[in-house]
């Protein structure tokens, strides 16, 4: 049954699909935009949403995010996985395939996909693997996950060694017309490493992972794709020659898009001192000539799409020496605030910027509906205040787990109404923080 | 918590220690070194104290090392081993400190395979933690060891040129060295293959050395590290013999050297590899007194950790009673 529409009223929207900024009204009618426009009079049994000095743009879409389900519902589900991501004000997901068993046959797609209606929060796009069991070994059968649901194919977490398979899959891809999303990282280079290679690994006694065994895969995957004409997405990019690369690829018309995560643009790894677990993940955080690389990628657009590359763990697994902890931390829910303190408040990007980072962007890489807020398109929209402070305290996370370097930290930027197909999925007011 | 005392709660590295505590540890040390030339080689400093020495990862010297200085300061010890113990059943190592922890005791002694390990536990438990070795990070007594025999033999640290040789990469006792030496005003270098140097290791302060003659022309004393079998199998040298070819202390190598060296090593040696029996037997080499300044180091960092004093150090020992 559809909801009765919505006016979102006297808000600032932004909506970059149709370069709009500024104050309008926005009516949603039966799961979809209806208008955008100056003083809408609502039709009746309308519900009025007052959003004076908050943010309407179209709903924030995360395309790299990892849900655990199945096999490690004890981290998350697909559940929990779209309610935070409706409190950190997304509207879609993208799940990655790395759960056990992985996501690669049109079964455990639909499986996913079910999940995520069933789960009624933000949207959950499946994205399936790249290879039989991530094995690397052999393409998966694509065209059947397409049409279970699947929105892209990666082995994300474990690179594609193969460059014959990965070319493969650049190739085959293209049939369907999805991009092939990838973890770029030369094993060879990385084995045995848990954190970035430098000066701090050094001092920590800490195995390292180089730059170079992200940015040789990553020239490896834009050669390949510009070779084949296919659409590459490279997720979490953290080096400055990865952007470099990234930029002159683009430069040439190669098919790229590329993402940068909250953590990557925030952190160097001089956040691991003390043996921090929550400042591990894959690629590392690197230096902060990095960071400022990829900031410098976002300002420009080279890495055009935000994603938080969520990654929750249990928090005894991250309960353990250095070494022997899992990579990765959670990021539906400190994203927006993460990327209006540290790029809106710092004049790396506009409001309209991050807009067109979180949501038009990923939208158009991933062909997805959304990320825009043109009449007749899905009404998913987050409404946010971007003034709005706030410490991060992990224990209020909705989701499962708690894996954040950024407990405590006082950002700016707050999700206040999250609205997937013109109902809401996530108020501030409900949800509390 | 426990009072803090001059050395804080624990002794996780030589990194976090300013000079005056690690020069109170060498003084202190100074002082013992006395108790285990004695008939009777027992002093009630830590009686009632109970120790226990977890190590997760196999070690003759420093283990028994820090038994006998536990003993000899008449503390209550108990030894802990990977094997065969609740760890190898799969508990992780929180869990491992909290059930000791819930048995009272007084301080731990841990030697574990990763990094940061004793950091870790020195922050989840309040007992005193002694970092006898995590993974490649930190092993602060035997830079403290190697330290107070250099200082024995050439009278002074400052200004003293020490090359570090051989697998820095993977050598925690080569970390502690740098950090430690480097506090006192000593010059550090180190030497190896550059396979088998950490990244950016000169911007640890340290001059480095591609070749071993250079360095001996350099050097005043050498600390020549153990080179692991395992170092050939994961490829980081092609053959122990080529190492030992080229990298190997020799006695023509030594012989050649512009001044008397010192020669260090922190054990077990694998003789004709990094070092030749007779330059390891020879008149340059200390080895064997740093074994012997391992116990003194050790005594003094757990009467130290206790809450003992280093100018009362003395008098502590004399007590042979209450």
């Amino acid at each position: 049954m559809n909801p009765r529409p919505i006016l979102l009223k006297g808000g600032r929207v932004i909506d970059p699909s149709q370069g709009i900024d500024d104050i309008r009204d926005v009516l949603l009618v039966e799961g979809a935009v209806a208008g955008v426009d100056r003083e809408i009079s609502p039709p009746e049994g309308t519900e009025v949403l007052r959003v004076d000095g908050l943010v309407v743009c179209p709903g924030l879409i995360d395309v790299h995010v990892h849900l655990r389900e199945p096999g490690g519902e004890h981290k998350e589900t697909i559940a929990t996985g779209a309610r935070a991501a409706a409190a950190g004000g997304f509207t879609a997901v993208c799940a990655m395939p790395n759960t056990d068993p992985p996501i690669d046959d049109p079964a455990a797609v639909g499986f996913v996909f079910a999940e995520g209606v069933r789960a009624g929060a933000a949207r959950v796009f499946p994205v399936g693997a790249i290879s039989v069991g991530l094995k690397g070994e052999r393409l998966t059968e694509v065209g059947e996950m397409v049409d279970a649901g699947a929105v892209a194919i990666t082995d994300d977490g474990r690179p594609v060694s193969d460059a014959g398979l990965m070319r493969l899959a650049l190739e085959y891809a293209q049939t369907f017309g999805i991009p092939v999303a990838t973890h770029s990282e030369e094993l060879s280079l990385s084995r045995g490493g848990s954190m970035n290679e430098g000066l701090v690994s050094s001092r920590l006694g800490l195995t390292g992972i180089p730059c170079i065994a992200e940015e040789a895969m990553i020239a490896r995957d834009l050669l390949l794709a510009e070779y084949t004409g296919g659409r590459l997405h490279i997720q979490h990019v953290s080096t400055r020659r990865g952007v470099a690369m990234i930029r002159e690829a683009k430069a040439r018309g190669v098919a790229v898009t590329a993402e940068a995560t909250p953590h990557h643009f925030t952190l160097t790894d001089e956040a691991v001192e003390g043996y921090r677990t929550n400042a591990k993940m894959n690629p590392p955080l690197r230096t902060a000539a990095d960071v400022e690389a990829v900031r410098e990628g976002i300002a420009d657009g080279t890495l055009d799409t935000i994603a938080t590359d969520h990654a929750p763990h249990h928090y005894d697994e991250k309960e353990q020496a250095f070494d022997d902890a899992p990579f990765g931390i959670v990021g539906l829910e400190t994203a927006l605030g993460l990327a209006i303190t540290e790029l809106v408040d710092r004049g790396v990007i506009s409001l309209p910027q991050l807009v067109e980072r979180m949501s038009c962007a990923p939208a158009r890489a991933f062909r997805l509906p959304g990320g825009t807020l043109r009449v007749g398109s899905p009404a998913d929209v987050t409404v946010f205040d971007p003034s709005a402070e706030w410490i991060v305290d992990p224990s209020r996370f909705l989701s499962k787990s708690r894996n954040t370097p950024f407990g405590g930290w006082r950002l700016r930027g707050l999700p206040r109404y999250t609205l997937v197909g013109g109902r809401i999925v996530w108020s501030a007011a409900e949800g509390g923080r | 918590m426990r009072a803090t005392t001059y050395l804080g709660k624990d002794l996780v590295g030589l990194e976090p220690l300013d000079p005056r505590q690690i020069i109170a540890i060498l003084d202190t040390a100074e002082a013992f070194k006395e108790i285990s030339e004695r008939p009777i080689k027992k002093v009630p400093v830590l009686r009632g104290k109970t120790i226990v020495n977890l190590f997760f990862e196999p070690s003759t010297r420093t283990r028994i090392s820090f038994e006998f200085a536990e003993k000899r300061l008449s503390a209550d010890t108990v030894n802990v081993a990977a094997s065969g113990s609740s760890v190898q059943k799969g508990e992780t190592l929180v869990d491992t400190a909290r059930n000791l922890e819930a048995m009272r005791i007084d301080m731990v002694v841990i030697r574990h395979s990763s990094s940061g390990a004793a950091q870790f536990l020195a922050e989840r438990i309040p007992s005193n933690v002694i970092n006898a070795g995590d993974g490649r990070h930190e092993h602060p007594t035997q830079a403290l060891l190697d330290m107070l025999t250099i200082r024995d033999h050439l009278g002074r640290l400052e200004g003293v040129r020490v090359c570090i040789v051989g697998d820095i990469l993977h050598s925690r006792v080569a970390r502690s060295n740098i950090w430690g030496l480097k506090k006192l005003g000593a010059e550090v270098a180190v030497c190896g293959p550059r396979t088998l140097l950490p990244a950016d290791v000169a911007d640890l302060g340290v001059h480095v050395f591609t070749r071993v003659e250079e360095a001996i022309e350099w050097a005043e004393v050498l600390n020549v590290l153990r080179l692991q079998l395992e170092r050939m199998q994961a490829g980081y040298i092609p053959s122990l013999r080529e190492y030992n070819r080229i990298f190997g202390i020799t006695r023509e190598r030594v012989e050649r050297a512009p001044r008397d060296l010192l020669i260090l090593h922190p054990g077990p040696m694998n003789r004709g590899v990094e070092i030749d029996s007779d330059v390891a037997d020879g008149p340059h080499s200390v080895i064997l007194q740093q074994v012997t300044n391992g116990v003194a180091v050790r005594m003094a960092v757990l009467y130290l950790l206790a809450g003992g004093a280093p100018e009362t150090a003395e008098a502590a020992k004399q007590g042979g009673g209450e």
